[in-house]
Protein backbone atom coordinates (compact mmCIF):
# COMPACT_ATOMS: atom_id res chain seq x y z
CA UNK A 1 0.00 0.00 0.00
CA UNK A 2 1.25 3.44 -0.83
CA UNK A 3 2.26 5.89 1.90
CA UNK A 4 0.15 8.76 0.62
CA UNK A 5 -2.96 8.61 -1.47
CA UNK A 6 -4.80 11.71 -2.67
CA UNK A 7 -8.24 11.00 -4.08
CA UNK A 8 -10.27 13.50 -6.09
CA UNK A 9 -9.12 16.32 -3.84
CA UNK A 10 -11.00 19.60 -4.24
CA UNK A 11 -10.53 22.89 -2.41
CA UNK A 12 -11.97 26.37 -2.79
CA UNK A 13 -11.42 29.43 -0.60
CA UNK A 14 -14.46 31.22 -1.98
CA UNK A 15 -17.55 30.21 -3.91
CA UNK A 16 -16.57 31.18 -7.45
CA UNK A 17 -12.96 30.00 -7.77
CA UNK A 18 -11.72 26.48 -7.17
CA UNK A 19 -8.07 26.29 -6.17
CA UNK A 20 -7.86 22.51 -6.53
CA UNK A 21 -10.12 20.39 -8.65
CA UNK A 22 -10.23 16.59 -8.81
CA UNK A 23 -6.58 16.02 -7.92
CA UNK A 24 -5.60 12.36 -7.53
CA UNK A 25 -2.17 10.75 -7.13
CA UNK A 26 -0.30 8.25 -5.00
CA UNK A 27 3.15 8.50 -3.51
CA UNK A 28 5.18 5.46 -2.48
CA UNK A 29 7.49 5.43 0.54
CA UNK A 30 10.95 6.79 -0.29
CA UNK A 31 9.92 8.68 -3.43
CA UNK A 32 11.24 12.16 -4.18
CA UNK A 33 8.42 14.02 -5.94
CA UNK A 34 8.45 17.56 -7.28
CA UNK A 35 5.29 19.52 -7.87
CA UNK A 36 5.77 22.23 -10.47
CA UNK A 37 3.42 24.80 -11.83
CA UNK A 38 2.91 28.56 -12.20
CA UNK A 39 2.08 30.80 -9.23
CA UNK A 40 -1.53 30.37 -8.18
CA UNK A 41 -1.78 26.85 -9.60
CA UNK A 42 -2.59 25.51 -6.13
CA UNK A 43 0.78 23.96 -5.23
CA UNK A 44 0.90 25.37 -1.69
CA UNK A 45 -2.74 24.53 -1.06
CA UNK A 46 -2.20 20.96 -2.23
CA UNK A 47 0.74 20.54 0.13
CA UNK A 48 -1.20 22.02 3.05
CA UNK A 49 -4.14 19.70 2.43
CA UNK A 50 -1.85 16.73 3.04
CA UNK A 51 -1.19 17.71 6.67
CA UNK A 52 -4.51 19.56 6.91
CA UNK A 53 -3.07 23.00 7.54
CA UNK A 54 -6.02 23.95 5.33
CA UNK A 55 -9.27 22.04 5.56
CA UNK A 56 -10.12 19.56 2.83
CA UNK A 57 -13.35 20.42 0.99
CA UNK A 58 -13.83 17.48 -1.36
CA UNK A 59 -12.22 14.11 -1.80
CA UNK A 60 -9.86 12.29 0.49
CA UNK A 61 -6.25 12.32 1.59
CA UNK A 62 -5.08 8.99 3.00
CA UNK A 63 -1.73 9.16 4.76
CA UNK A 64 -0.22 6.02 6.24
CA UNK A 65 -3.64 4.36 6.38
CA UNK A 66 -5.41 7.32 8.05
CA UNK A 67 -8.08 9.40 6.43
CA UNK A 68 -6.61 12.84 7.13
CA UNK A 69 -9.88 14.71 6.70
CA UNK A 70 -11.75 12.73 9.35
CA UNK A 71 -9.16 12.81 12.15
CA UNK A 72 -10.06 14.56 15.39
CA UNK A 73 -7.79 17.16 16.95
CA UNK A 74 -5.67 14.74 18.95
CA UNK A 75 -5.30 12.24 16.12
CA UNK A 76 -4.41 15.05 13.73
CA UNK A 77 -1.68 16.22 16.09
CA UNK A 78 -0.31 12.71 16.28
CA UNK A 79 -0.36 12.36 12.52
CA UNK A 80 1.42 15.69 12.03
CA UNK A 81 4.40 14.43 14.05
CA UNK A 82 4.97 12.04 11.13
CA UNK A 83 4.96 14.86 8.58
CA UNK A 84 7.79 17.37 8.44
CA UNK A 85 7.26 20.71 6.75
CA UNK A 86 9.75 23.14 5.26
CA UNK A 87 8.73 26.65 4.23
CA UNK A 88 9.83 29.29 1.76
CA UNK A 89 10.44 31.83 4.52
CA UNK A 90 11.91 29.21 6.90
CA UNK A 91 9.25 30.08 9.53
CA UNK A 92 11.66 29.92 12.45
CA UNK A 93 11.35 31.94 15.64
CA UNK A 94 14.06 34.51 14.78
CA UNK A 95 14.77 35.63 18.34
CA UNK A 96 15.49 32.12 19.62
CA UNK A 97 18.69 30.16 19.16
CA UNK A 98 19.25 27.60 16.43
CA UNK A 99 19.18 24.66 18.82
CA UNK A 100 15.92 25.84 20.41
CA UNK A 101 14.33 26.09 16.99
CA UNK A 102 15.49 22.60 16.05
CA UNK A 103 14.07 21.16 19.27
CA UNK A 104 10.71 22.77 18.49
CA UNK A 105 10.29 19.84 16.12
CA UNK A 106 9.88 17.52 19.12
CA UNK A 107 6.83 19.30 20.58
CA UNK A 108 4.44 16.90 18.88
CA UNK A 109 5.80 14.06 21.02
CA UNK A 110 5.50 15.98 24.30
CA UNK A 111 2.77 16.95 26.71
CA UNK A 112 1.90 20.62 26.91
CA UNK A 113 3.72 21.06 30.24
CA UNK A 114 6.88 19.32 29.05
CA UNK A 115 6.87 21.55 25.99
CA UNK A 116 6.36 24.78 27.93
CA UNK A 117 9.11 23.93 30.43
CA UNK A 118 11.41 22.90 27.59
CA UNK A 119 12.08 19.43 28.99
CA UNK A 120 14.02 17.56 26.33
CA UNK A 121 15.80 14.26 26.87
CA UNK A 122 19.54 13.86 26.34
CA UNK A 123 18.81 11.67 23.32
CA UNK A 124 16.77 14.42 21.72
CA UNK A 125 19.50 17.00 22.31
CA UNK A 126 22.14 14.67 20.90
CA UNK A 127 19.96 14.01 17.89
CA UNK A 128 19.55 17.77 17.38
CA UNK A 129 23.32 18.28 17.41
CA UNK A 130 23.80 15.27 15.15
CA UNK A 131 21.43 16.79 12.59
CA UNK A 132 23.05 20.22 12.82
CA UNK A 133 26.43 18.60 12.24
CA UNK A 134 25.08 16.68 9.28
CA UNK A 135 23.77 19.94 7.81
CA UNK A 136 27.06 21.70 8.49
CA UNK A 137 25.77 24.37 10.88
CA UNK A 138 26.86 22.85 14.19
CA UNK A 139 29.02 25.85 15.10
CA UNK A 140 25.98 28.15 14.92
CA UNK A 141 23.92 26.08 17.38
CA UNK A 142 23.82 28.79 20.07
CA UNK A 143 23.46 31.76 17.73
CA UNK A 144 20.16 33.52 17.31
CA UNK A 145 18.43 32.51 14.09
CA UNK A 146 18.16 36.08 12.81
CA UNK A 147 21.96 36.27 12.66
CA UNK A 148 22.11 33.47 10.08
CA UNK A 149 22.00 33.76 6.29
CA UNK A 150 18.96 32.55 4.36
CA UNK A 151 20.57 29.29 3.36
CA UNK A 152 21.65 28.57 6.93
CA UNK A 153 18.16 29.38 8.24
CA UNK A 154 16.65 26.96 5.76
CA UNK A 155 19.04 24.28 7.01
CA UNK A 156 17.73 24.95 10.54
CA UNK A 157 14.25 24.46 9.07
CA UNK A 158 15.33 21.13 7.59
CA UNK A 159 16.82 20.03 10.92
CA UNK A 160 13.58 20.99 12.69
CA UNK A 161 11.56 18.82 10.33
CA UNK A 162 13.98 15.87 10.47
CA UNK A 163 14.09 15.73 14.27
CA UNK A 164 10.40 14.85 14.11
CA UNK A 165 11.50 11.51 12.61
CA UNK A 166 8.94 12.01 9.88
CA UNK A 167 7.80 9.52 7.26
CA UNK A 168 7.33 12.31 4.76
CA UNK A 169 8.69 15.84 4.38
CA UNK A 170 6.62 18.49 2.62
CA UNK A 171 8.68 21.37 1.22
CA UNK A 172 6.81 24.49 0.17
CA UNK A 173 9.15 26.28 -2.25
CA UNK A 174 12.21 25.69 -0.06
CA UNK A 175 14.59 27.58 -2.36
CA UNK A 176 12.37 30.35 -3.71
CA UNK A 177 14.04 33.08 -1.64
CA UNK A 178 17.61 31.80 -1.90
CA UNK A 179 20.40 32.55 -4.36
CA UNK A 180 21.43 29.80 -6.84
CA UNK A 181 24.37 28.71 -4.74
CA UNK A 182 22.42 28.32 -1.51
CA UNK A 183 19.60 26.71 -3.48
CA UNK A 184 21.93 24.00 -4.70
CA UNK A 185 23.22 23.36 -1.17
CA UNK A 186 19.68 23.05 0.19
CA UNK A 187 18.50 20.75 -2.61
CA UNK A 188 21.60 18.56 -2.23
CA UNK A 189 21.00 18.19 1.50
CA UNK A 190 17.31 17.46 0.97
CA UNK A 191 18.04 14.82 -1.62
CA UNK A 192 20.89 13.09 0.21
CA UNK A 193 19.33 13.06 3.68
CA UNK A 194 15.88 11.93 2.59
CA UNK A 195 17.51 9.15 0.54
CA UNK A 196 19.73 8.10 3.43
CA UNK A 197 16.90 8.01 5.97
CA UNK A 198 14.40 6.69 3.41
CA UNK A 199 12.02 9.60 3.95
CA UNK A 200 9.48 10.45 1.29
CA UNK A 201 9.82 14.01 0.05
CA UNK A 202 7.35 16.22 -1.80
CA UNK A 203 8.78 19.53 -2.99
CA UNK A 204 6.95 22.47 -4.52
CA UNK A 205 9.22 24.12 -7.02
CA UNK A 206 9.26 26.96 -9.50
CA UNK A 207 12.34 25.88 -11.39
CA UNK A 208 11.68 23.10 -13.90
CA UNK A 209 15.37 22.33 -14.36
CA UNK A 210 15.94 21.75 -10.65
CA UNK A 211 12.87 19.57 -10.46
CA UNK A 212 14.12 17.51 -13.38
CA UNK A 213 17.60 16.98 -11.98
CA UNK A 214 16.67 16.14 -8.37
CA UNK A 215 13.39 14.29 -8.38
CA UNK A 216 12.34 10.77 -9.33
CA UNK A 217 8.96 11.95 -10.37
CA UNK A 218 7.30 15.23 -11.34
CA UNK A 219 3.70 16.29 -10.96
CA UNK A 220 2.69 19.26 -13.09
CA UNK A 221 -0.12 21.39 -11.71
CA UNK A 222 -2.01 23.99 -13.68
CA UNK A 223 -5.16 25.86 -12.64
CA UNK A 224 -5.81 23.41 -9.82
CA UNK A 225 -5.57 20.23 -11.86
CA UNK A 226 -2.84 17.71 -12.63
CA UNK A 227 -1.63 18.03 -16.24
CA UNK A 228 1.49 15.91 -15.96
CA UNK A 229 2.44 13.01 -13.71
CA UNK A 230 5.38 10.81 -14.49
CA UNK A 231 9.08 10.12 -14.10
CA UNK A 232 11.27 13.22 -14.44
CA UNK A 233 12.93 12.11 -17.70
CA UNK A 234 9.53 11.94 -19.40
CA UNK A 235 8.88 15.64 -18.82
CA UNK A 236 9.23 17.12 -22.30
CA UNK A 237 9.05 20.69 -23.52
CA UNK A 238 5.49 20.06 -24.63
CA UNK A 239 4.46 19.13 -21.11
CA UNK A 240 6.08 22.21 -19.62
CA UNK A 241 4.18 24.27 -22.19
CA UNK A 242 1.03 22.61 -20.96
CA UNK A 243 1.90 23.28 -17.32
CA UNK A 244 2.92 26.89 -17.72
CA UNK A 245 0.59 27.66 -20.63
CA UNK A 246 3.46 29.07 -22.66
CA UNK A 247 4.42 28.54 -26.25
CA UNK A 248 8.08 28.03 -26.99
CA UNK A 249 7.45 27.87 -30.74
CA UNK A 250 8.17 31.55 -31.30
CA UNK A 251 11.43 31.25 -29.44
CA UNK A 252 12.52 28.37 -31.67
CA UNK A 253 11.76 30.40 -34.77
CA UNK A 254 13.92 33.19 -33.48
CA UNK A 255 16.80 30.82 -32.98
CA UNK A 256 16.54 29.36 -36.47
CA UNK A 257 16.50 32.80 -38.07
CA UNK B 1 0.01 67.86 -22.40
CA UNK B 2 -0.72 65.18 -19.86
CA UNK B 3 1.74 66.62 -17.41
CA UNK B 4 0.22 70.07 -17.79
CA UNK B 5 -3.27 68.76 -17.07
CA UNK B 6 -2.01 66.94 -14.02
CA UNK B 7 -0.19 69.98 -12.69
CA UNK B 8 -3.29 72.07 -13.17
CA UNK B 9 -5.34 69.51 -11.33
CA UNK B 10 -2.84 69.46 -8.47
CA UNK B 11 -3.01 73.27 -8.28
CA UNK B 12 -6.79 73.28 -8.08
CA UNK B 13 -6.75 70.58 -5.44
CA UNK B 14 -4.43 72.68 -3.29
CA UNK B 15 -6.56 75.81 -3.70
CA UNK B 16 -9.79 74.00 -2.87
CA UNK B 17 -8.23 72.30 0.13
CA UNK B 18 -6.86 75.57 1.52
CA UNK B 19 -10.21 77.33 1.02
CA UNK B 20 -12.05 74.58 2.88
CA UNK B 21 -9.68 74.84 5.84
CA UNK B 22 -9.99 78.64 6.01
CA UNK B 23 -13.79 78.51 5.80
CA UNK B 24 -14.01 75.79 8.45
CA UNK B 25 -11.74 77.71 10.82
CA UNK B 26 -13.70 80.91 10.36
CA UNK B 27 -17.05 79.18 10.79
CA UNK B 28 -16.08 77.33 13.94
CA UNK B 29 -14.59 80.41 15.60
CA UNK B 30 -17.68 82.38 14.60
CA UNK B 31 -20.08 79.78 16.01
CA UNK B 32 -18.22 79.45 19.31
CA UNK B 33 -17.64 83.22 19.62
CA UNK B 34 -13.92 82.63 19.85
CA UNK B 35 -11.71 85.37 18.52
CA UNK B 36 -8.42 83.92 17.35
CA UNK B 37 -6.64 87.28 17.20
CA UNK B 38 -7.80 88.15 20.68
CA UNK B 39 -6.59 84.76 21.90
CA UNK B 40 -3.15 85.29 20.46
CA UNK B 41 -3.03 88.82 21.85
CA UNK B 42 -3.55 87.60 25.41
CA UNK B 43 -0.66 85.13 25.16
CA UNK B 44 1.98 87.58 26.47
CA UNK B 45 -0.23 88.42 29.44
CA UNK B 46 -0.76 84.77 30.26
CA UNK B 47 2.95 84.18 30.02
CA UNK B 48 3.72 87.06 32.39
CA UNK B 49 1.21 85.65 34.87
CA UNK B 50 2.87 82.24 34.75
CA UNK B 51 6.32 83.70 35.32
CA UNK B 52 5.22 85.99 38.16
CA UNK B 53 3.13 83.39 40.01
CA UNK B 54 4.36 79.90 39.19
CA UNK B 55 7.79 79.93 40.79
CA UNK B 56 9.10 77.95 43.68
CA UNK B 57 9.98 79.71 46.91
CA UNK B 58 12.04 78.56 49.88
CA UNK B 59 8.90 78.19 51.90
CA UNK B 60 7.18 75.81 49.49
CA UNK B 61 10.20 73.53 49.51
CA UNK B 62 9.14 72.54 53.01
CA UNK B 63 6.17 70.86 51.45
CA UNK B 64 8.42 68.77 49.20
CA UNK B 65 8.48 65.56 51.30
CA UNK B 66 4.69 65.50 51.38
CA UNK B 67 4.49 66.12 47.63
CA UNK B 68 7.06 63.42 46.93
CA UNK B 69 5.09 60.98 49.03
CA UNK B 70 1.98 61.69 46.99
CA UNK B 71 4.00 61.45 43.79
CA UNK B 72 5.32 58.02 44.77
CA UNK B 73 1.78 56.91 45.52
CA UNK B 74 0.70 58.02 42.04
CA UNK B 75 3.62 56.35 40.29
CA UNK B 76 3.11 53.08 42.16
CA UNK B 77 -0.59 53.13 41.41
CA UNK B 78 0.12 53.64 37.70
CA UNK B 79 2.56 50.76 37.68
CA UNK B 80 0.14 48.49 39.54
CA UNK B 81 -2.68 49.36 37.16
CA UNK B 82 -0.44 48.70 34.16
CA UNK B 83 0.95 45.37 35.36
CA UNK B 84 -2.39 43.93 36.35
CA UNK B 85 -3.91 45.15 33.08
CA UNK B 86 -1.01 43.48 31.24
CA UNK B 87 -1.94 40.06 32.60
CA UNK B 88 -5.53 40.34 31.44
CA UNK B 89 -4.56 41.98 28.14
CA UNK B 90 -2.23 39.13 27.34
CA UNK B 91 -5.08 36.64 27.43
CA UNK B 92 -7.43 38.97 25.57
CA UNK B 93 -4.69 39.64 23.02
CA UNK B 94 -4.16 35.94 22.41
CA UNK B 95 -7.91 35.49 22.06
CA UNK B 96 -8.31 38.44 19.72
CA UNK B 97 -5.36 37.79 17.43
CA UNK B 98 -6.01 36.07 14.11
CA UNK B 99 -2.96 33.82 14.40
CA UNK B 100 -3.55 32.57 17.94
CA UNK B 101 -7.31 33.03 18.31
CA UNK B 102 -9.17 29.77 18.84
CA UNK B 103 -12.69 30.84 17.97
CA UNK B 104 -14.36 33.75 16.23
CA UNK B 105 -16.70 34.29 19.15
CA UNK B 106 -13.91 34.69 21.72
CA UNK B 107 -12.01 36.89 19.28
CA UNK B 108 -14.98 39.19 18.81
CA UNK B 109 -15.47 39.27 22.58
CA UNK B 110 -11.84 40.30 23.17
CA UNK B 111 -11.97 43.01 20.53
CA UNK B 112 -15.29 44.28 21.89
CA UNK B 113 -13.87 44.60 25.44
CA UNK B 114 -10.81 46.32 24.05
CA UNK B 115 -12.74 48.86 22.03
CA UNK B 116 -15.21 49.69 24.82
CA UNK B 117 -12.38 50.15 27.31
CA UNK B 118 -10.30 52.19 24.90
CA UNK B 119 -12.90 54.41 23.30
CA UNK B 120 -14.16 55.81 26.60
CA UNK B 121 -11.49 58.23 27.88
CA UNK B 122 -9.81 57.48 31.20
CA UNK B 123 -11.31 60.64 32.72
CA UNK B 124 -14.81 59.48 31.77
CA UNK B 125 -14.07 56.08 33.31
CA UNK B 126 -12.97 57.80 36.51
CA UNK B 127 -16.22 59.79 36.64
CA UNK B 128 -18.33 56.68 35.95
CA UNK B 129 -16.50 54.63 38.57
CA UNK B 130 -16.71 57.49 41.10
CA UNK B 131 -20.43 56.85 41.37
CA UNK B 132 -20.00 53.27 42.51
CA UNK B 133 -16.66 53.32 44.34
CA UNK B 134 -16.56 56.84 45.78
CA UNK B 135 -13.58 59.15 46.14
CA UNK B 136 -10.68 56.83 46.89
CA UNK B 137 -7.62 55.29 45.31
CA UNK B 138 -9.52 52.17 44.21
CA UNK B 139 -11.50 54.31 41.79
CA UNK B 140 -8.33 55.85 40.36
CA UNK B 141 -6.71 52.45 40.09
CA UNK B 142 -9.73 50.96 38.31
CA UNK B 143 -10.00 53.86 35.87
CA UNK B 144 -6.35 53.47 34.89
CA UNK B 145 -6.74 49.69 34.78
CA UNK B 146 -9.66 49.82 32.36
CA UNK B 147 -7.92 52.33 30.09
CA UNK B 148 -4.72 50.28 30.05
CA UNK B 149 -6.64 47.07 29.42
CA UNK B 150 -8.20 48.50 26.28
CA UNK B 151 -5.02 49.97 24.92
CA UNK B 152 -2.74 47.04 25.73
CA UNK B 153 -5.16 44.45 24.34
CA UNK B 154 -5.26 46.35 21.08
CA UNK B 155 -1.47 46.69 20.99
CA UNK B 156 -0.90 43.03 21.86
CA UNK B 157 -3.28 41.83 19.14
CA UNK B 158 -1.30 43.83 16.57
CA UNK B 159 2.08 42.66 17.90
CA UNK B 160 1.06 39.01 17.90
CA UNK B 161 -0.41 39.16 14.41
CA UNK B 162 2.60 40.95 13.04
CA UNK B 163 5.42 39.04 14.64
CA UNK B 164 4.54 35.41 14.87
CA UNK B 165 2.34 34.24 12.02
CA UNK B 166 4.96 32.18 10.20
CA UNK B 167 6.43 30.49 13.27
CA UNK B 168 2.94 29.60 14.50
CA UNK B 169 2.23 27.91 11.18
CA UNK B 170 5.46 25.92 11.38
CA UNK B 171 4.85 24.73 14.93
CA UNK B 172 1.27 23.83 14.14
CA UNK B 173 2.62 21.65 11.33
CA UNK B 174 4.91 19.77 13.76
CA UNK B 175 1.93 18.77 15.90
CA UNK B 176 2.65 21.15 18.78
CA UNK B 177 -0.19 21.95 21.19
CA UNK B 178 -1.74 25.40 21.47
CA UNK B 179 0.03 26.39 24.69
CA UNK B 180 3.37 25.08 23.47
CA UNK B 181 3.01 27.34 20.45
CA UNK B 182 2.04 30.34 22.58
CA UNK B 183 4.86 29.92 25.10
CA UNK B 184 7.63 28.90 22.73
CA UNK B 185 6.91 30.83 19.55
CA UNK B 186 4.46 33.69 20.13
CA UNK B 187 5.71 35.07 23.45
CA UNK B 188 9.46 34.91 22.74
CA UNK B 189 8.88 36.61 19.42
CA UNK B 190 6.57 39.37 20.69
CA UNK B 191 8.21 40.02 24.06
CA UNK B 192 10.32 43.07 23.12
CA UNK B 193 7.37 44.77 21.48
CA UNK B 194 5.10 43.92 24.39
CA UNK B 195 7.56 45.28 26.95
CA UNK B 196 7.87 48.40 24.88
CA UNK B 197 4.10 48.88 24.94
CA UNK B 198 3.96 48.21 28.69
CA UNK B 199 6.60 50.88 29.35
CA UNK B 200 4.72 53.31 27.15
CA UNK B 201 1.56 52.51 29.09
CA UNK B 202 3.26 53.22 32.43
CA UNK B 203 4.38 56.63 31.18
CA UNK B 204 0.92 57.44 29.86
CA UNK B 205 -0.68 56.26 33.08
CA UNK B 206 1.46 58.54 35.24
CA UNK B 207 0.29 61.48 33.16
CA UNK B 208 -3.35 60.40 33.32
CA UNK B 209 -3.05 59.52 37.00
CA UNK B 210 -2.55 63.20 37.77
CA UNK B 211 -5.79 64.07 36.04
CA UNK B 212 -7.65 61.12 37.50
CA UNK B 213 -6.28 62.05 40.94
CA UNK B 214 -7.90 65.48 40.70
CA UNK B 215 -11.27 63.78 40.21
CA UNK B 216 -10.89 60.98 42.72
CA UNK B 217 -9.03 62.99 45.36
CA UNK B 218 -5.96 60.79 45.49
CA UNK B 219 -2.25 61.02 44.78
CA UNK B 220 -0.44 63.93 43.26
CA UNK B 221 -3.55 65.10 41.44
CA UNK B 222 -5.19 65.77 44.78
CA UNK B 223 -2.23 67.85 45.96
CA UNK B 224 -2.34 69.82 42.75
CA UNK B 225 -6.05 70.44 43.10
CA UNK B 226 -5.73 71.38 46.78
CA UNK B 227 -2.94 73.93 46.30
CA UNK B 228 -4.59 75.30 43.19
CA UNK B 229 -7.89 75.90 44.94
CA UNK B 230 -6.19 77.48 47.98
CA UNK B 231 -4.39 79.83 45.57
CA UNK B 232 -1.01 78.53 46.69
CA UNK B 233 0.54 78.94 43.26
CA UNK B 234 4.13 78.39 44.42
CA UNK B 235 3.19 74.92 45.65
CA UNK B 236 1.34 74.30 42.37
CA UNK B 237 4.56 75.12 40.54
CA UNK B 238 6.47 72.66 42.70
CA UNK B 239 3.91 69.91 42.09
CA UNK B 240 3.97 70.53 38.33
CA UNK B 241 7.75 70.52 38.27
CA UNK B 242 7.94 67.25 40.20
CA UNK B 243 5.48 65.61 37.80
CA UNK B 244 7.40 66.83 34.79
CA UNK B 245 10.72 65.62 36.19
CA UNK B 246 9.38 62.20 37.11
CA UNK B 247 7.75 61.71 33.70
CA UNK B 248 10.95 62.73 31.92
CA UNK B 249 12.99 60.39 34.11
CA UNK B 250 10.64 57.50 33.44
CA UNK B 251 10.80 58.19 29.74
CA UNK B 252 14.58 58.13 29.82
CA UNK B 253 14.60 54.87 31.75
CA UNK B 254 12.12 53.19 29.44
CA UNK B 255 13.97 54.42 26.35
CA UNK B 256 17.10 52.85 27.74
CA UNK B 257 15.33 49.56 28.48
CA UNK B 258 13.89 49.55 24.97
CA UNK B 259 17.33 50.04 23.46
CA UNK B 260 18.70 47.11 25.45
CA UNK B 261 15.95 44.61 24.68
CA UNK B 262 15.26 45.36 21.01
Amino acid sequence: MSLLKVEKLGKSYNADAKVLNDVSFEVEAGEFVSIIGPSGAGKSTLLRCINRMVEIDEGKVIFDGNDVGSLNKKELRKMRTNIGMIFQHYNLVPRLSVIENVLHGRFGYKTTVQGILGKFTEDEKEQAFYLLKKLGIEEHAYKRCDQLSGGQQQRVGIARSLIQEPKIVLCDEPIASLDPNASKVIMDYLKSITMELNITCIVNLHQVEIARSYSDRIIGLSKGGIVFDGPSYRLSTDSTDLIYGTKTVEKRQLVTV
Amino acid sequence: MNEKVMRNQRKWQTIIFATIIIVLTYLSSDITNFNIIHGIATLPNAFTWIVSNLFITQETLERLPKILEKLAETILMSIAATTTATVFSLFLGLMGSKTTGTSNLLGAFARFIASVARNIPVVAWALILLLSFGQNSVTGYLALFVGSLGFLTRAFIESIDEASQSAVEALRATGATYFQIVYKAVIPQCLPQMISWILFMIETNIRSATLVGILTGTGIGYSFDLYYKTLNYHAVALVTLSIVISVIMLELISNHIRKVIL
